[in-house]
């Protein structure tokens, strides 16, 4: 897709972006990307294809050669604080993402980083809290919780800082399939621009506007939904069917 | 999976569990300070540290049971060590049970060890057992214990359960697949399984901290609010140290 890009209503651009892992493993092979602002994107792809790879350097948490840009920002070590508020991404393992005693310490985490005052970071608290339909859980811990619960709540610590683009990875993994459409209706009432990286589907097809196919390190099909999962020769020669 | 958290109770209303952590923390050590260096041969002291500690547990509305048990599992440790001191001690008066002699300053010993240590264990369980941990650990941070030993401690309190957990999964799948562990060579299995175990954990750490760094983390936690001690916070303080202080130095004029 050639496309021009329009600074006012460009939420990413990626140019030629390479990524090697430390140990040699090469996974981002010059990746070129725009997500228009308000766009959800699913971002598809086998195992290994480098989506995860990609979703972390959307703010900054692996830096390749090659550019970056969110909300006009772009992605360096100067930037990272700025960039860390744009963007709020959402681990696959909510155990990795929390990591408090208590869901309202995890919450607060990410306010008090951005060094709101006391009064805002409650605030800020209580709205995600409510946004995921864990309200009144503040007191709880996270370890005690299920699966489907631990997953809102990650949701809920990214939510609190506000993001202007929220960047998931496999959000409906692991879930069952309740809680997978529970969780694809909740991803369905949020504003704003969101990167979805993900196996599923259902969540492609039901929230997101366009479908990006990744194999290699390197975007190979980029479309509507319908275009890209009615696609049987495509999904199969990527390992999706 | 389900575990039995070392804050269980932490939760309940009481007028212990809302003490602020500092207030408990003082006074509770107190009391073990002045337990521990009671000489031995005193009476008086024990019966006033008991009563601290019985009345304390009590306010605390912590179920008897679940003291009871926590207390006890230490008596195993004691008695390995001191149960024979009465028997082998020499010197000083005995007392001849036909078959061997017991020795009176041997079963002074036994008696020191078991009450210090009755006692100190009941204080650290009421400490642990009506603060959450994380508001104990803030605690220790307001009193100026370093942040890192803190922050190790809170880490550790979060994830010890998934390491567990994950080390049971990994037993599961091994033994489900007929390991019996019977010969020596048989080690070499729980070798991998320690160094796989070893392998994810640090993986999980790298996660969690991008996962913190995602959300902006800088090397602090910053926190909402900083909780002030409350007059009834220095009166609880004050008057267990003071109860524990008269118990100590009534060995002094006897």
């Amino acid at each position: 897709m050639d496309v021009i890009p329009i600074p006012q209503l460009t939420a990413i651009m990626i140019e030629g972006l390479h990524y090697t892992y430390p140990d040699g493993t090469p996974a981002l092979r010059g990746v070129d990307l725009l997500v228009r602002k308000g766009e959800t994107v699913a971002l598809m792809g086998p195992n290994g294809a480098g989506k995860s790879t990609l979703a972390l350097h959307l703010n900054g948490i692996l830096t390749g050669t090659g550019k970056v840009e969110v909300m006009g920002l772009e992605v360096n070590k100067k930037n990272v604080r700025a960039v860390r508020d744009l963007v709020g991404l959402v681990f696959q393992d909510p155990d990795d993402q929390l990591f408090s005693p208590t869901v309202e310490e995890d919450v607060s985490f990410g306010p008090l980083n951005q060094r709101l005052p006391a009064e805002q970071v409650r605030h800020a608290v209580a709205r995600a809290l409510t946004w995921v339909g864990m309200e009144g859980s503040e007191n709880r811990s996270p370890h005690h919780m299920s699966f489907g619960e631990k997953k809102r709540i990650s949701l809920a610590t990214v939510l609190a800082m506000d993001p202007e683009i929220l960047v998931l990875d496999e959000p409906v993994a692991n879930l069952d399939p309740r809680g997978r459409r529970e969780f694809t209706e909740l991803l369905n009432t949020l504003d704003g621009t969101k990167v979805i990286v993900t196996h599923d589907f259902d969540i492609a097809r039901d929230v997101c506007g366009r479908v990006v196919l990744m194999e290699d390190g390197q975007v190979v099909a980029d479309g509507g939904p319908a275009d890209i999962l009615s696609d049987n020769g495509l999904l199969e020669r990527h390992g999706l069917l | 999976m389900k575990h039995d958290f070392i804050d269980r109770y932490a939760r309940l209303e009481s007028p212990v569990h809302a003490l602020d952590p500092r207030a408990k923390t003082i006074a509770l050590f107190a009391i073990v300070i002045c337990c521990v260096t009671t000489p031995p041969g005193a009476w008086w002291p024990f019966a006033v540290y008991a009563a601290l500690v019985l009345v304390i547990a009590n306010a605390s509305r912590l179920p008897l049971k679940y003291m009871a048990t926590r207390v006890l599992i230490v008596l195993p440790f004691i008695l390995v060590v001191a149960l024979f001191v009465p028997f082998m001690h020499e010197g000083g008066p005995t007392y001849d049970l036909g078959l061997f002699s017991v020795s009176r300053d041997g079963l002074i010993v036994l008696w020191n060890v078991t009450v210090k240590a009755l006692i100190s264990v009941s204080c650290l369980i009421l400490l642990s057992s009506t603060t959450p941990f994380a508001d104990l650990m803030h605690g220790f941070e307001r009193m100026k214990v370093p942040r890192f030993f803190t922050t190790v401690a809170s880490f550790m309190y979060r994830y010890v359960f998934l390491i567990v957990d994950e080390a049971e999964r990994m037993k599961r799948a091994r033994d489900s697949r007929n390991y019996r562990g019977r010969w020596i060579w048989h080690a070499h299995v729980i070798g991998h399984m320690i160094a796989s175990l070893f392998l994810r954990s640090q993986e999980r750490a790298e996660r969690v901290y991008q996962a913190m760094s995602a959300r902006g983390f800088d090397g602090t936690f910053p926190r909402v609010s900083e909780p002030k001690m409350r007059a009834a916070d220095y009166f609880f303080m004050l008057a267990v140290t003071l109860a524990a202080l008269s118990g100590r130095l009534v060995v002094l004029w006897t």
